[in-house]
């Protein structure tokens, strides 16, 4: 048949039951994205004849009828279309995985739609901005600094170098290109939380049309691993197996099937047979670890890790310092409470994905979703037993992460079948996958004890988690550890923490933004309230009198380490909030009897690099045309650190951003980069490349003195020469006579994430709460970050207003459900509601801009943890509105309403 | 997925297999997989007349798109409507779905929280079936929906249209709906409608139970008599248990708006 797309015809044939969405791919027109395939996300929008639709529930051979237009269809030529070069000036994008579907929608909106924009919006789901920057396109707001001065980048709102190709779709994300004689990976998952496999039948299996291949535990390599992404791996237990016998949660991968096409694969897998033993399985942690419970991984051997195997506990941790029963002896008053806090999807709008091919030298190609190229490569290594040099990892642009990237999810059964067929393979995880094939948020289950004199002066602190690892232990070690940080912000000088991580027979869990502090910092300033709240002391001031100040120690225990106050603002954040909420801003609740209005605060303290070992080695080079590349090996998602890298490498070399290019994410391109994680980006890689920088210029101006035969010190490099006084040399010219000279102008550096400096954020919110219904509306929400000296004030702008609206997401809208076995009952974008433009409150955010002793040019990386404070503000300002005092998130209307109507709630 | 078929509208039943299905706008069928599919019959040739008015109400073809529904603007001395276009807004679904999306199929998709599902039975609607032997039947509304995506309709056997009485859109009408999240997926949708001739109200309730449910008042009722009519007419069985929502909360709000529905018709 004939289709017009973008004033062009194709002849093409698709399949009868295939959407448009994958049809328009299958065209070549990758602008065409896949985030939900089931009509919510939006990230495939199209018109047909003018009229935005979701192109993943539009019939391919129905839309032979009309004309088509996609995002690579909306400018004129290389005239932007006004919504696309909006876009682009508001920078309404992060990872800009939503946004040729958010423009297409946007640019097809009628002025009613126009006028109505959290109704239109809904069906165009962004999990990056915050939303804020996506209405600022639309109401033509300019965000960033066109062109910044020679060396002037830091500090100034650049843009991301790849904008033009986010806003016209052609910037390339992970899958979006063709391979010749690509195979489709899909997977055969349990439907047993725990069970083992007596035999598989995969005969039928390879009798479907279009099947290659099919895998068992049989056929891969017999090894244990874990998939998280570590620099260290043994801080991760080895307790996986790529396929295993033995499935212990719902949602375990199985078996893999290899075919030609995605719906051979799929069908492949519906025809695997498996004879299955059941077994016990627990759920709950605290029954885990009694006497008698089901063992997930009993007669395993993870030496050094899995501390009591006879009661499942992956592994302890447990801390102090001074003597806590002598300070709540001392305390006029004491509080303890249990809070918890549930699982959260990262829910980034790209989905997991890799393809594997072997290139013609015979080198395996892998490129992939992943925010830890080097840490994916190297356990590919292990598992396969390869040497570094026989496989290349990269990433292109990726679709958002927010650390469900910091796993290998995708890429060991590709590259076991691409070892196996010689063919390309690929896998795309469906959204459903993202909900028991990838890792949500650790459930924690945490005790707070405090105790304090009656001026509010803390005298012990005590803290007990346990944290519900599931099925496997990725990530399980080191979110505990960071669950402990929570107590580090306050002054006290008995601290107890206690920690343990279970495993359990549910979906394992993983990284995510605010790992390990989002549970814990719920707990700690959720109790901290309520200690000041039965004291009589204001909020803040209860803070205020016992926060950390210059000259403190930070840690739990009394041991040497290299946690610093690197640049102090906490109490200039906790002030700018205050004055914030008390200037307020003129929203009213709605009017009724039944809407309570309250306040509410809390404070976090990060840490700007990880605990454990980071490094990265960047380069920057002189290139023949007096423009710079950097090689880095860490990977952009939207965190906006190669943009922040280039702001370095500009200024340090006093030229324009215009004249940097960043190569990232990609073993073959540069030296070893633990990963995109921890704020890492900035702080470790970011350092690396500043360092390299700072060199180059040293390197450049020494070799211009030579060449001019003048003082080095009498040399100042620009943007296009060297020049000491009337002589000058440009960069063309010099760059000649250094490779006549036998001289790379090229410099490398490595940079180490220690000392580790600590940043704060602020957060207030005033809301109000329905007590019929449980609804909550957000009337003002402010917040403070201490980002050290600000590289980029539209990216952190930004980054605070995503995390912020995460934070809001976890604390209301997203609600992870899962049934009596585990098994997820949510899993898809319809369901787990991440924020709409609807739920999203707009976010004043306040900036100190300290400068930090130890971070690249005084910044500290801070897109991570401002989603820390959210979740505590907010049950903070429920107690003050209901006088009622939630403990465990989230708090979704019917969870409210249970709580505060309990009778009503328990009638039969 | 192995064929498509676009019958010729005279003859829409034209060799019914098994394994085939209906297509309208395809935002069901598309939104999930469906391996026990072989065969769609593509309904875009059918040539049905979206909206028809006539004295005796208001005629929608089930393959009337959503969009022309939105856009549909009735007789203004209708009093009900109004509610077509509010139905259409209250809508978890976005504009680029409703561009696509029909009346029939979201009937026919018999979710709880269809809002179709409860434009027709707060309406008081007629549905239109057509069988494959060449029958045909009219059912109302109410008892189309049985359950959590589940109906009456026999196999292969299609919605023609939906006749909305104009007896029901002369009626002065309220409506409470609640989601967990703002512009989310309704988790309880109330729609009342009072005769002012005759006094009669009619409380439909939908989203909160797995198919709608009429609690109807031959004139003006009492707090105590809506209560008693909740209790009786929707047992606990019948409140939807999904993750839109808990029975719980859903019974509590089926209380709360269907006594804030009669307030409100009271007073009309």
């Amino acid at each position: 048949m004939a289709i017009r797309v973008n004033g062009r015809t194709f002849e093409a044939a698709p399949n009868p039951g295939q959407c448009l969405r994958t049809f328009l791919r299958e065209l070549g027109l990758h602008g065409v994205k896949k985030g939900c395939d089931s009509g919510d996300c939006g990230a495939c929008t199209v018109w047909l004849d003018g009229e935005p639709v979701h192109s993943c529930l539009v019939s391919a051979v129905q839309a032979e009828r009309h004309e088509i237009t996609t995002i690579e269809g909306l400018a004129d030529g290389d005239n932007l279309h006004p919504m696309q070069e909006q876009f682009l000036k508001a920078c309404a994008f992060q990872c800009g995985f939503c946004t040729a579907g958010m423009i297409m929608t946007c640019a097809g909106m009628n002025e009613e739609q126009r006028a109505d924009l959290p109704a239109a919006m809904r069906g165009s789901l962004c999990r990056c901005t915050g939303y804020r920057a996506i209405e600022d396109a639309l109401n033509a707001v300019t965000n960033i600094d066109e062109a910044p001065a020679a060396g002037k980048a830091v500090g100034a709102s650049v843009g991301p170098a790849d904008g033009r190709g986010i806003v016209t779709g052609t910037a390339q994300y992970t899958l979006d290109h063709d391979i010749t004689g690509l195979l489709h990976l899909k997977v055969v998952r349990s439907p047993h939380a725990h069970a083992r496999v007596l035999s598989i039948d995969t005969s039928a299996a390879k009798a479907v049309p279009g099947v290659v291949a099919v895998y068992t535990w049989e056929d891969v390599p017999d090894k244990l691993y874990d998939t998280a992404g570590h620099e260290n791996h043994l801080v991760d237990p080895d307790d996986t197996r790529m396929l295993d016998q033995v499935a212990r949660f719902i949602g375990q991968r199985m078996v893999a099937v290899v075919a030609e096409s995605v719906g051979a694969a799929e069908e492949g897998c519906r025809q695997v047979a498996i004879e299955w033993q059941e077994l016990p399985a627990v759920f709950d942690p605290s029954a885990a670890m009694q006497p008698g419970a089901p063992l997930l991984h009993e007669g395993s051997t993870l030496d050094g890790h899995l501390k009591r195997p006879a009661s499942n506990i992956l592994l302890e941790f447990n801390k102090s310092r001074g003597d806590v029963e002598a300070g709540f002896a001392q305390a006029h008053i004491v509080h303890e409470a249990t809070y918890n806090t549930p699982r959260m999807a990262q829910a980034p709008l790209e989905t997991h994905g890799s393809v594997t091919w072997i290139d013609e030298t015979g080198v395996l190609q892998v490129r992939t979703s992943t925010q830890t190229p080097f840490l994916a490569q190297a356990k590919l290594c292990y598992l396969f037993d390869l040497h570094a040099s026989e496989i290349r990892l990269f990433s292109k642009r990726v679709g958002g992460g927010f650390g469900s990237k910091q796993e290998v999810f995708t890429e060991d059964l590709c590259l076991l079948a691409t070892l196996d067929t010689g063919r390309p393979v690929q896998w795309e995880f469906t959204r459903e996958e993202e909900f028991y094939g990838a890792a949500p948020r650790h459930p924690m289950r945490v005790i707070v004890k405090l105790g304090a004199l009656a001026d509010g002066t803390l005298t012990a602190m005590k803290m007990d988690v346990t944290s519900n690892t599931g099925a496997y232990g990725n990530h399980g070690g080191e979110v505990l550890y960071a669950s402990s940080n929570s107590m580090t912000w306050y002054r006290c000088n008995n601290k107890q923490y206690d920690g343990r991580a279970v495993y359990t027979n549910n979906v394992p869990s993983g990284a995510m933004r605010g790992y390990g502090a989002v549970q814990t910092t719920f707990a700690i300033e959720c109790a901290i309230d309520e200690l000041a709240s039965a004291l009589g002391i204001d909020s803040l001031e209860m803070r205020r009198r016992n926060v950390v100040v210059p000259g403190d120690d930070v840690g739990i225990e009394r041991s040497p380490g290299d946690d610093v106050l690197g640049g102090y603002c906490l109490d200039e954040c906790m002030e700018l909030v205050e004055t914030a909420m008390a200037r307020g801003n003129g929203v009213e609740a709605p009017s009724g009897d039944d809407w309570r209005v309250g306040s509410g605060y809390a404070i976090s303290m990060f840490e700007s690099s990880p605990p454990t070992e980071h490094r990265s080695e960047a380069s920057v080079t002189l290139l023949a045309d007096s423009t710079y590349q950097v090689n880095v090996g860490t990977c952009e998602f939207g965190n906006g650190t190669t943009t922040a890298q280039a702001q370095f490498t500009a200024t340090a070399l006093n030229t324009t951003v215009d004249r940097v290019t960043v190569v990232h994410g990609d073993t073959a391109a540069s030296g070893w980069d633990t990963g995109a994680f921890a704020s890492a980006g900035l702080n470790v890689a970011g350092k690396a490349v500043a360092l390299a920088a700072q060199a180059l210029q040293l390197k450049i101006v020494n070799f211009a003195s030579r060449y001019l035969g003048v003082e080095p010190n009498d040399c100042v490099l620009g943007a296009d020469e060297v020049r000491s006084g009337k002589a000058s040399v440009s960069l063309v010219e010099l760059f000649a006579a250094a490779e006549d000279a036998g001289v790379t102008l090229a410099q490398a550096r490595r940079a180490y994430g220690s000392p580790i400096s600590n940043g704060f954020n602020v957060h207030g919110v005033r809301l109000a709460i329905n007590t019929t219904t449980g609804d909550i509306v957000f009337l003002q929400v402010a917040h403070a970050v201490d980002a050290g000296t600000v590289i980029n004030p539209m990216a952190l702008r930004g980054q605070v207003e995503g995390a912020v609206v995460m934070g809001i997401g976890g604390a209301v809208t997203e609600w992870f459900q899962n049934g009596p076995r585990g098994e997820v009952l949510n899993p898809g974008l319809r369901m787990y509601r991440i924020p709409n433009f609807a739920d999203a409150p707009k976010v004043e955010v306040y900036v100190p801009g300290t400068a930090d002793k130890f971070g690249p040019f005084g910044a500290k990386g801070a897109g991570e943890p401002p989603i820390d404070p959210v979740a505590p503000a907010i049950a903070n300002a429920i107690a003050d509105a209901t006088g009622v005092r939630f403990r465990d998130l989230p708090f979704a209307p019917p969870l409210i309403f249970a709580a505060l109507q309990p009778t009503a709630a328990a009638q039969p | 997925m192995t064929d498509m078929l676009v019958p010729p509208a005279q003859d829409l039943f034209h060799d019914w297999r098994d394994g085939d299905t209906w297509l309208a706008g395809g935002t069901l069928i598309f939104s999930q997989p469906m391996p026990h599919l072989r065969r769609l019959r593509d309904l875009s040739d059918t040539g049905w007349q979206s909206i028809t008015v006539s004295e005796a109400g208001l005629e929608i073809a089930a393959t009337c798109g959503i969009t022309e529904l939105h856009e549909f603007k009735p007789p203004e001395h209708w009093r009900a409507g109004p509610f077509l276009r509010q139905s259409v807004e209250e809508y978890l679904a976005s504009f680029k779905v409703w561009n696509r999306q029909t009346v029939g199929g979201n009937i026919c998709a018999s979710l709880p929280a269809g809002p179709m599902v409860t434009m027709g039975a707060a309406l008081e609607a007629q549905y239109k079936l057509l069988a494959m032997d060449g029958s045909d039947r009219i059912v109302p509304a109410i008892n189309f929906v049985t359950g959590d995506n589940t109906n009456i309709l026999q196999p292969g056997e299609l919605l023609r249209s939906i006749h909305l009485p104009m007896a029901s859109l002369m009626r002065n009408y309220t409506l409470r709906r609640f989601s967990l999240t703002k512009h989310g997926r309704s988790s309880i949708y109330l729609v009342g409608t009072h005769d002012t001739k005759s006094s009669e109200i009619l409380i439909t309730v939908s989203a909160a139970t797995i198919h709608p449910v009429h609690l109807r008042f031959t004139g003006l009722p009492s707090s105590e008599q809506v209560r008693k009519a909740v209790d009786q007419l929707i047992p606990a069985k019948l409140y939807f248990d999904d993750p839109n929502g808990t029975p719980a909360h859903r019974r509590h709000l089926t209380y709360v708006f269907a006594e804030q529905i009669r307030t409100e018709l009271s007073a009309s």
